[in-house]
């Protein structure tokens, strides 16, 4: 099963590559990781989206608590949670395509962020579905290129992971 | 006053009232060395080689529940002392090793004797941190000696760049020191502790099974209080031995691949299991599928909650420090209204009996070829079960937690978890610092003992009268075990070829070396050795049965009642 861990982590040199090598040294999966500061300067917020088993998800929060420098360690798909990302696509739009890429553009709120004579750059936010809803609609052949940053979530209500 | 780094490093030690640092020096240690040598707070031990440093700094703190310190150069000083930091880690063993590291300016340009320590170490350390500002150096090694001793215990590494140990500031050792992001839990839940002992007065097939962590938390005797007032049964694993008394009537010996049938069958037959510090690896309950096909409550004691529920699925996982939830568990089964089952306990230990009655690790001494075994139970005998035994790894190992009888704990010391050849001479070293009236033992075999032989000449250099006793079969014994049991007999690269004459070796580097050939010259060999050469370390050679196997035997992948016993072949 699909599972988003939260973490929150001391902002220190080396720290995301104590949880990236937990991850490979014990052979669990990380399907993306996003990971900036937080509004307190000394602390990371790291997103995780993991798929295993119970057992695996529970091993990787026990083995994540571990790690002296997390502070905080949450499955924030245990319960009701929100959870976005980010694409920017760059297409070739040019002549007919320009006005039909708009279009869908607009369908799914994306935005037009960068223009030339033959292309553009779309920012995209949204659930992972949903970017990848956008890239079918489109004509394979306009795509020069994606870049997504993977998930980030937070709980709904009154969940708050924070010290 | 405004101290160096290299002061700095020297003071944090004293502070912690370290009575040795295990080391080698080297370019990017020079400063903290030269520090080193105008105090005489703490003593220095010159090893031969940076793995033996790590090791015998690692005995050290296994025997004496201090924490063991090692001091090493940059580059190839912290990648020899990195197999001594993974066996120090696999065995939750506190230690702090301080590492020197080229200049900061240089990090990353691939300077001479440069690694990325912090990187190559992070995997097997509990946690490690590199020095960045001389500043930080007095807490980061506060932290180091904190985080090595705390929690579950393990191997702490700080990473000195040698700028920082020239630069200066004001000297101040915090007494205590706290973490945001780590609390280790201490009391155990009541609530599961109270379903614990309601298990445990309901149980009419009880195993206490006890792993090391009942040794590195010092709760051997509430262990003792706790089993006898049940009166169930006790298993050690090969870690834990020493943790329970082994000559006490309730000890069914050790469990897991080479563990007695009483053990294996009483733990794959219970039906509650108390695991106390132990951690279900695979060498001590098999294929865990098999161990599931038996229906059983297990209630799991350990300060590590990622150590529960890892490999086999239980009902009660307590967290907490040992001797904490034990004396909570004694104190609410004195409060408890019930008793335990006298009439199931009764019936169970009859069918123990049965088990035991097979006497698994019986063997036939014949007078022409010295058995193995002969050798570890001669060897209680003339030290009456009071030595500290130091082993390698390989059958000899296996030998030795079978048949010397641990009363005590941290008298066994020897590489569970990473299994690391070499350790054996080192680790009697750190004993002896740790203990320097105590006798110790090391049980090694030719192929272990080449591992690390070098340190023959430290034992000289400090006068460590250890006493080695090398059970040789001219083998890589449990390699070629395995070879003849399941590789069809081809012994690949398990002969160790030209071995050297390990009594004119001991005698090159100083030593006393005597070799033995007959059964009959065992005892009289080893009491020399003990008793003559009291002072001296001695080198017993003994020419051993080259093809005396381990048993009882689960094999790999095996469930712990399908033994191999010796019987069988």
């Amino acid at each position: 099963m699909r599972h988003i861990i939260s973490i929150l982590i001391e902002n220190e040199s080396g720290a995301l590559s104590r949880v990236s090598g937990l991850f490979s040294a014990r052979g669990y999966n990380i399907e993306s990781l996003t990971v900036a500061p937080t509004e307190d300067p000394s602390l990371s917020r790291m997103t995780i989206v993991s798929i295993g088993s119970n057992d695996i998800i529970e091993q990787i929060t026990k083995q994540l608590n571990k790690l002296i420098e997390v502070v905080k360690v949450v499955d924030l798909s245990e319960a009701a949670h929100i959870e976005r990302e980010l694409m920017l696509v760059k297409l070739r739009a040019t002549g007919k395509d320009r006005e039909e890429i708009k279009r869908i553009s607009d369908i799914f709120r994306g935005r037009i962020i960068d223009v030339t004579e033959s292309t553009y750059v779309i920012e995209l936010t949204g659930n992972g579905a949903k970017l990848d809803a956008f890239l079918s609609a489109i004509e394979s052949s306009l795509i020069l290129e994606t870049v997504r940053t993977g998930v980030s979530g937070i709980g709904r209500g009154d969940r708050i992971l924070k010290v | 006053m405004q101290l160096t780094g290299a002061e700095i490093v020297i003071r944090c030690l004293q502070e912690e009232k370290v009575e040795y640092v295990f080391g080698y020096p080297g370019g990017s240690v020079l400063y903290i060395y030269d520090e080193l040598f105008k105090q005489d707070k703490f003593k220095h031990v010159l090893v031969r080689h940076e793995q033996a440093a790590v090791h015998a700094a690692d005995a050290y703190s296994r025997s004496s529940n201090k924490i063991g310190v090692c001091l090493v150069t940059s580059g190839p000083g912290v990648t020899n002392a990195v197999t001594g930091i993974a066996t120090a880690y696999m065995d939750s063993v506190p230690m702090v090793v301080i590492s020197g590291q080229v200049p900061t300016a240089y990090i990353g340009q691939d300077a001479f004797q440069e690694c990325d320590t912090v990187g190559i170490t992070r995997p097997c350390v509990k946690h490690n941190f590199l020095v960045k500002d001389v500043k930080d150096l007095a807490i980061t090694l506060k932290k180091a000696f904190y985080l090595a001793k705390t929690g579950r215990p393990g191997p702490v590494l700080v990473d000195v760049p040698k700028d920082i140990t020239i630069q200066k500031c004001e000297f101040h050792y915090p007494k205590t020191i706290s973490m945001r992001s780590y609390n280790p839990v201490v009391k155990g839940h009541t609530g599961q502790i109270k379903k614990a002992v309601q298990l445990l007065l309901g149980a009419k097939r009880p195993v206490i099974y006890a792993g090391g962590g009942v040794i590195l938390s010092d709760a051997s005797e509430r262990l003792a209080k706790l089993a006898h007032s049940l009166g169930f049964p006790v298993t050690n694993t090969l870690m834990g031995l020493g943790g329970y008394p082994s000559t006490d009537g309730q000890f069914l010996g050790m469990l897991g691949m080479h563990g007695t049938v009483e053990a294996n069958m009483a733990m794959q037959n219970c039906d509650v299991l108390l695991a106390i510090g132990a951690r279900f690896d695979d060498r001590v309950i098999g294929n865990p599928a098999h161990f599931g096909e038996v229906a059983r409550k297990i209630i799991h004691i350990d300060i590590d909650p990622s150590s529960i529920s890892k490999r086999v699925k239980v009902d009660v996982p307590i967290v907490g420090n040992l001797p904490d939830v034990l004396d909570e568990i004694l104190h609410q089964l004195e409060a408890a209204d019930g008793k335990p089952d006298a009439k199931a306990l009764a019936t169970w230990w009859k069918q123990i009996e049965e088990w035991r009655a097979k006497k698994s690790l019986n063997y036939k001494q014949g007078k022409d070829i010295i058995m193995p075994q002969f050798v570890v139970e001669t060897l209680y005998e003339v030290t009456g079960g009071d030595a500290y035994v130091t082993s390698d790894v390989g059958q000899h190992q296996m030998w030795a937690a079978q048949y010397y009888k641990f009363d005590k704990p941290r008298r066994w010391i020897n590489s569970g978890g990473l299994g690391t050849m070499g350790v054996g001479l080192p680790y009697a070293m750190g004993v002896k610092f740790a203990n320097p009236k105590a006798t110790v033992a090391c049980i090694t075999g030719e192929g272990s003992i080449q591992m690390n032989i070098q340190e023959l000449s430290t034992c000289k250099q400090f006068h460590l009268p250890v006493k080695i006793l090398c059970l040789n079969n001219g083998y890589l014994g449990m390699v070629r075990q395995w070879q003849e049991m399941f590789h069809g007999n081809r012994y690949a690269e398990s002969y160790v070829d030209a071995l050297p004459d390990f009594v004119k070796l001991a005698e090159a580097y100083g030593h006393v070396g005597i070799r033995v050939t007959k059964p009959a010259d065992v005892e009289p060999a080893i009491r020399e050795a003990f008793v003559k050469h009291k002072n001296d370390l001695v080198f017993l050679d003994f020419l051993t049965d080259k093809t005396a196997n381990v048993f009882p035997m689960v094999a790999a992948g095996k469930g712990l009642s399908e033994m191999i016993l010796a019987e069988d072949l």
